[in-house]
């Protein structure tokens, strides 16, 4: 058997899911990287058929397969909206970790996600030296935004604004907390996430704060790590699983009523790939990452649906907001009341704005890898939110508000970008 | 053949970027939405201005390379795959909308606009342009043009054709060819662009598009009819026509359709009915209102088990549900969903069903029906999994006895999908020997290279 027999074997264990695909074409209307390039095979249906034609050997180059399949910013967006329910995202997900089987991890790729998310002391000690040693080599281009660009990197990065490493991590200051059930009942597990961690410490002081206010216990165990999509979207299921292993040891340590995470694509990927990946793996795994699935939830909606907001009427300080909807909560996970309650609860005016569950572009790596697609999709996203004419910005994901952030800053900025736990703790009082 | 020498000609007309042969992006333009083979091209190629279509169209012709038009590749009967060899070329970047005129009603697009789109853009400036097919959302108004395509508002508002008003194309050669005018009247020379609507890229290559606009209806209303038998669904639909009533809107949805929408998405239809009849009228609030009392009690005559009328937006949504749900509520059923379109007059409705009923027993499938019950176009919908070759040579069997029984009533092949691929062998039994030598003759005198989507409607030269 040669190894593109192994792959179309490989390949065709994902037929029975890719023949519920009719190719009506509707992912044609939705899919935010089809509508900049126009090219069918950007759009689910055309990537669908190329997995199905390498499958059956009709394609034999799969090395332009895997470079179709990665053009894609695993939004949902297609799934969400297809007639046929295709799960879409299962299929790309199972393809991405079978092409990288097939050609390898590169090895930068394997440095990373090997070498540093599987290894979270290491890995927060080095980006902690960054944090430090950044400001050498960047310009800081909007002080409130807290973006800049870099001079040294602009081949690798191009003009992009980017998000800094905040010099104080927020598990620097909360490696571990665990503190009682207060008059609420309820106890939340709290999984902060790489990007919060890092780049958006408040976000996590944020819910602190909330979480104190509203006397609900807090469970922040030593030793969590990053969720894992990062590696999965590269196809490296072996360190996805590592890192699913390392976050349930941790965790299963805790008594808490639920896991809330303030990172809609944290709450996504643990409700529903961790769930998917690891079907087949071994039994007691599964039952764990089953069990904390089910309690695991967005924070807004845990505020909002098991907790119960007091609605803050601070007068002068009305502020207008507009919401951006993050694919992992609306598309995923179809959360998108309980965020606009939080705004609404902080005696904010809350702004709609166009299109607020259009894709922000970011994608996590594809923001990486396809900068000019991610741009364009992003000051789509732009244009919308200044139209708004809103103060600031809200959304539940600080991957979106990385992207907000470089499209707000490269086009002027004058726009807060925050996290909506963040407005939802300025209304209330210390 | 192509060649890098001819590839350099193509990339001289549309640069770089609008050459595209990698097998990847050959294999992604290799199919559409019909239940067909693939069939893979030799070259794409994506043309930024509409100028740059003539050239393209010539290097083809010059070089007997076949041309495949493709707009967004819904199309469900073949028209949009390319032969073997052959050149596809894409018209979704030439989307400009270059006119809506309102004191003239009329609108001037390039080919590759979404049709969804241009209605939005029609209906912010107070018009209405109806054509409403069911894959609007993505499809382009070139494509509708060559497939002349339908939709809900058929029976009132009509198809694509009656709304073309002039279209300037390519011929083979590439030659701009200028038909009709932004006139109402026009009769000078021979109704060109009528010729293009539903000639699926056989016959020339789209430009610019004349379209008509009217002014849009200032009340609907929508009712739901639920009936325990298809005859009394049919004698309503009868009645209401003779009442000279004419809904914009006139639905039909059987027993296994409406099954599988309820167990999809649980609105709470009622699964003992053997049709549901959704009827929308629209016009003047006096007349709407007028006509719509008249329905109700037609179809409560005609012994329907219930009638319902929306009385808000809310509840017009949630009776159009139903309908919006049954391709989708059918097509999760199974991998494959074959969606056919034979169409027959009216008044043969409940023969047709019994007789897809018929069909479902004697090959042992499911065969969802809904459809156009107002202009008699069906569309029997089988589930099944192409990949079982036993079980998809009975759903070969049963389209075949479905276009038997439908040309048997005086009904056609197709009422808005297309002959395409899928139907050119049944042409000459629904018409005759001499309209199919007509149109071989028309079409070689028009395409002496055969190089126009060859193959489709009109089979193989």
């Amino acid at each position: 058997m040669t190894d593109l027999n192994r792959l179309a074997s490989m390949l065709m264990e994902l037929d029975d899911q890719m023949a519920a695909c009719m190719k009506c074409g509707m992912c044609q209307s939705v899919c935010p990287v089809f509508s900049e390039t126009m090219l069918e095979a950007d759009v689910t249906r055309g990537k669908i058929t190329l997995l199905e034609h390498l499958g059956r050997e009709m394609i034999k180059d799969p090395r332009q397969v895997s470079a179709k399949l990665n053009r894609c910013l695993l939004c949902g967006s297609c799934e969400a909206n297809c007639p046929s329910g295709v799960k879409i995202m299962d299929i790309f997900m199972k393809a991405r970790v079978i092409a990288t089987s097939y050609k390898g991890l590169s090895s930068g790729k394997k440095l990373v996600f090997r070498g540093l998310l599987k290894h979270p002391g290491l890995f927060n000690l080095l980006t902690e030296m960054s944090a430090k040693l950044q400001g050498s080599f960047t310009t800081i281009e909007n002080e409130a935004a807290n973006t800049a660009s870099c001079g040294i990197l602009s081949p690798l990065i191009g003009k992009r604004h980017l998000t800094l490493l905040n010099k104080r991590p927020f598990r620097k200051d909360y490696p571990f907390l665990n503190t009682e059930r207060g008059s609420s009942g309820l106890k939340a597990a709290f999984f902060t996430g790489c990007l919060v961690d890092k780049l958006y410490p408040n976000i996590g002081h944020a819910a602190v704060k909330v979480l104190k206010h509203h006397e609900t216990g807090i469970f922040i165990p030593e030793g969590q790590g990053c969720c894992g999509i990062p590696a999965l979207a590269s196809g490296d299921i072996e360190t996805f699983r590592d890192l699913v292993k390392m976050n349930i040891e941790v965790f299963e340590k805790g008594d808490f009523d639920y896991l809330i995470t303030p990172c809609a694509t944290c709450t996504s990927v643990i409700k529903k790939t961790w769930l998917k990946m690891l079907k087949d793996d071994d039994k007691e795994l599964y039952e764990k990452v089953q069990v904390l699935a089910s309690r695991t939830m967005d924070i807004s909606q845990f505020l909002v649906d098991k907790v119960g907001l007091k609605i803050n009427d601070k007068t002068g300080i009305k502020k207008s907001v507009t919401y951006h909807d993050p694919c992992h909560l609306d598309k995923s996970l179809g959360i998108t009341s309980q965020p606009r309650k939080l705004i609404s609860a902080s005696s904010s005016e809350l702004k709609e704005m166009n299109e607020a569950n259009r894709c922000c572009g970011c994608g996590g790596t594809f923001n990486l890898y396809h900068y000019d697609i991610s741009k364009k999709i992003g000051e789509r996203k732009g244009e919308n939110i200044r139209a708004s004419k809103a103060d600031i910005v809200a959304t539940s994901c600080p991957a979106c508000m990385m992207q907000i952030n470089d499209m707000i800053s490269q086009s002027g900025g004058g726009i807060d970008i925050r996290h909506v736990i963040e407005v939802y703790a300025d209304s209330i009082d210390d | 053949m192509i060649n890098k020498k001819l590839i350099k000609e193509f990339e001289a007309v549309v640069g770089k970027n609008g050459v595209m042969q990698s097998e990847s992006d050959l294999h992604s333009y290799s199919y559409d939405s019909a239940v067909l083979d693939p069939v893979t091209p030799a070259l794409i190629v994506k043309p930024t201005d509409t100028d740059q279509l003539g050239p393209i169209v010539k290097l083809c012709n010059e070089n007997g390379l076949p041309l495949t038009v493709r707009g967004a590749g819904t199309n469900l009967s073949g028209g949009t795959i390319p032969d073997k060899g052959g050149v596809v070329l894409l018209t979704n970047g030439l989307n400009k909308i270059l006119e809506i005129n309102e004191q003239d009603l009329y609108a001037v697009v390039e080919p590759g606009v979404i049709t969804a789109q241009f209605a939005a853009e029609v209906s912010k400036r107070g018009l209405f342009y109806p054509p409403d097919p069911g894959s609007q959302a993505v499809s382009t108004l070139g494509g509708n043009v060559a497939e002349n395509a339908g939709g809900l508002r058929g029976l009132k508002y009509g198809v694509t054709k009656d709304y073309i008003m002039g279209i300037d194309f390519f011929d083979a050669g590439g030659d701009l060819i200028k038909s009709g005018s932004r006139t109402v009247k026009c009769v000078t020379g021979y109704n060109l662009g009528g010729l293009m609507a539903g000639s699926e890229g056989t016959l020339g290559v789209f430009k610019n598009i004349i379209l008509k606009l009217i002014p849009p209806p200032r009340a609907q209303k929508a009712m739901m009819a639920v009936f325990d038998n298809v005859d009394k669904a049919s004698e309503s639909v009868a009645a209401v026509i003779a009442a000279k009533i004419v809904p914009c809107t006139l639905e039909f949805l059987d027993k296994v359709t409406v099954k599988y929408v309820e167990d999809y998405t649980k609105v709470g239809l009622p699964t003992d009915a053997e049709a549901i009849l959704l009827i929308e009228v629209d016009g003047h609030p006096a007349e709407v209102a007028e006509d719509a009392e008249k329905i109700v009690e037609i179809c409560k005559k005609a012994g329907a088990l219930s009638v319902k009328a929306a009385e808000n937006a809310e509840e017009r949504a949630n009776l159009w549900a139903a309908r919006r749900n049954a391709l989708p509520a059918l097509a999760r059923a199974k991998p494959t969903t074959v969606l056919e379109d034979a169409t027959v007059p009216r008044s043969k409705i409940p023969e047709m069903i019994r007789t897809l009923n018929e069909i479902a027993l004697k090959y042992d499938l499911t065969i969802g029906t809904f459809g156009h019950a107002g202009d008699g176009n069906l569309h029997p919908t089988i589930l099944c999994d192409r990949r079982d070759k036993e079980e998809y040579k009975r759903v070969e069997d049963a389209v075949n006895e479905i276009f038997e029984k439908a040309l048997a009533l005086k009904g056609t092949l197709s009422g808005e999908h297309g002959i395409g691929k899928a139907k050119s062998k049944w042409m000459e039994k629904e018409t005759s020997r001499a309209t199919l030598e007509y149109s071989l003759k028309m079409k070689k005198a028009i395409d002496p290279n055969n190089i126009l989507n060859p193959g489709k409607i009109i089979g193989e030269l």
